[in-house]
């Protein structure tokens, strides 16, 4: 589902690498948790894999669509496939809970009939279907995650990035989302979750990359949370 | 695209002028006093033209022939003249009717002057062609022309109206069209800096579309739209002003100087805004066009 061989990435005005040489393949269906101190090369991973980043060498296949021969009108069809979550959720502050919902699908070009359909389902599931009306203000974090994610899912990816998806929330909360996301997986949507939550990462023993100064230095089954220091 | 999303993308398009409102007012504003100068100069463009040609028409050149000729060589040379571009009207004025020309002009009695000469035509040499052209600036190179026909005595043409006729149609023409093409660019330039900001402003939705998977051409939709619509509003403005004033001030000039209803007629409305109202609209929704595909280019890129 998502392949990188070799993947290196230099930004231009930079001297050493945010990723030297990475290689990894994580299956369809499965859930990873992807760990590492800040500068480790996160974020970079998640640039390159929602292709708003080249990387300077190597291959990054992900759903069977080779980036490197991937053409820029057609970015747009494999981000499709790609559900995002972020640390800050990211929501519209202008709109309501359904109309952010409503707009993953609005800029897809999804028949508003449909739209009507799947969004007040979606909030079910996430658990939001009262809070439909309300604006991302007057909910809780956690609450704002669960609706950023209700976003991410409404077009059914086949991948779901969630990028410290559980930064901003309190253990509670958190708990609430990683459960979310272990639904999703178990519907069988590929889950990558990059995180520094050594407690999530060490309870719910799923496989677990480390990386450290852009480099792989650790890839378990049922991994924990390896202490850099 | 379909309709639920183009009908989005208008909505939300709408949503940008409303939400950036002091800068849209602005462009229109810009655009409302470009395309009202472009009216203005259009009207009076046309109107002047329309002057010209009937002065044009008024400013001939006369084709004398050696003595001699044969009727059939004349009628060579009217062919070979007839033949040139420059060439609007070709008469033949055959010497009788220039002698019964002159005499109408030259005597009180002009019957008992032509009877005076019993039959004898003191202007026997004197048939000519009459030619109006299509463009006096071309005039001089063309008597030039016709002095060198074998056959042709002597060519008439009165070169200092043509001239300044010629100049003063030249000078307003340019000196119009370079006002209108300063302010064009300025209208793009608001139009561009008003959507900059409707960027700017969006900056996290747009993010936010791009990573959900929007193709370019729907987050780019709603700011062309807004273009559209600023460029289409300000090009209706002028128009429906310049239409209320246009007979109003037409007729204030002729109440005023009643001289000039006699030098030409005025073009109607009617003609006028069958061209100046497509043209307008035209131009508005180009400006729009243009300012927001250029803006939209530079900085929405995928």
């Amino acid at each position: 589902m998502l392949e990188l061989s070799h993947v290196k990435m230099r930004y231009p005005a930079s001297k050493t690498y945010a990723l030297n040489d990475v290689s990894l393949k994580i299956e369809k269906g499965e859930f990873v948790f992807i760990v590492g101190s800040s500068g480790s090369g996160k974020t970079t991973l998640i640039k390159l894999l929602l292709k708003e980043l080249d990387p300077t060498s190597g291959k990054i296949k992900v759903a069977d669509t080779d980036y490197s021969k991937l053409k820029r009108k057609n970015i747009p069809k494999i981000r499709r496939k790609i559900g995002v979550v972020f640390q800050n959720f990211r929501l519209l502050k202008d709109r309501t809970v359904y109309e952010n919902v409503a707009f993953a699908q609005r800029v897809i070009e999804t028949p508003s009939r449909y739209i009507r359909r799947q969004v007040p389902a979606m909030l079910t599931l996430v658990g939001l279907a009262d809070k439909y009306k309300s604006f991302p203000k007057q909910l809780s974090g956690g609450e704002q995650q669960r609706v950023a994610l209700a976003r991410a899912l409404v077009n059914k990816p086949e991948i779901l990035l969630a990028d410290e998806p559980t930064g901003n929330l309190d253990p509670k909360n958190s708990w609430e989302i990683m459960r979310l996301l272990e639904d999703v997986n178990k519907k069988g949507t590929t889950v990558v979750v990059v995180t520094h939550n050594k407690e999530i990462v060490n309870m719910m023993k799923k496989r677990v990359i480390t990386l450290k100064h852009g480099e792989i230095i650790s890839d378990e089954q049922k991994g924990g949370y390896i202490d850099e220091d | 695209m379909r309709i639920s999303s183009f009908m989005y993308s208008i909505r939300q398009g709408i949503k940008n002028i409303k939400r950036n409102l002091l800068f849209s007012l602005a462009s229109i504003g810009t655009i409302v006093s470009c395309l009202f100068l472009f009216g203005l100069f259009y009207c009076v463009i046309v109107n002047f033209r329309t002057a010209m040609t009937d002065l044009e028409n008024t400013v001939t050149i006369s084709v004398f022939f050696d003595e001699g000729v044969t009727d059939e060589n004349i009628t060579m040379i009217g062919q070979q003249i007839r033949l040139r571009d420059e060439v609007n009207t070709l008469d033949f004025i055959s010497a009788d009717e220039a002698w019964k020309q002159y005499a109408e002009e030259k005597f009180d009695d002009p019957q008992a002057a032509i009877d005076a000469f019993q039959g004898d035509n003191p202007l026997k040499n004197s048939a000519s062609y009459k030619i109006t052209l299509k463009d006096l600036s071309n005039q001089a190179e063309f008597v030039q022309y016709l002095k060198g026909l074998t056959g042709v005595r002597k060519v008439l043409s009165s070169e200092v109206t043509a001239d300044g006729v010629a100049a003063l149609n030249s000078v307003v023409s340019y000196a119009s069209i370079g006002i209108i093409v300063i302010l064009l660019l300025v209208s793009i330039f608001l139009i561009s800096n008003t959507i900059t900001i409707g960027i700017t402003v969006r900056k996290e939705e747009i993010g936010i579309m791009k990573l959900i998977g929007a193709t370019n051409f729907f987050v780019r939709a709603p700011f062309i739209v807004e273009g559209v619509v600023i460029g289409l509003v300000g090009s209706l403005i002028p128009l429906i002003l310049i239409y209320y004033m246009y007979d109003t001030v037409v007729q204030y000039i002729i109440g005023r100087f009643s001289v000039v209803q006699s030098l030409f007629a005025f073009v109607p409305a009617k003609e006028i805004f069958s061209v100046l109202i497509p043209l307008s609209a035209g131009i508005g929704i180009g400006l729009g066009l243009i300012g927001s595909l250029l803006t939209t280019r530079k900085h929405l890129k995928v």
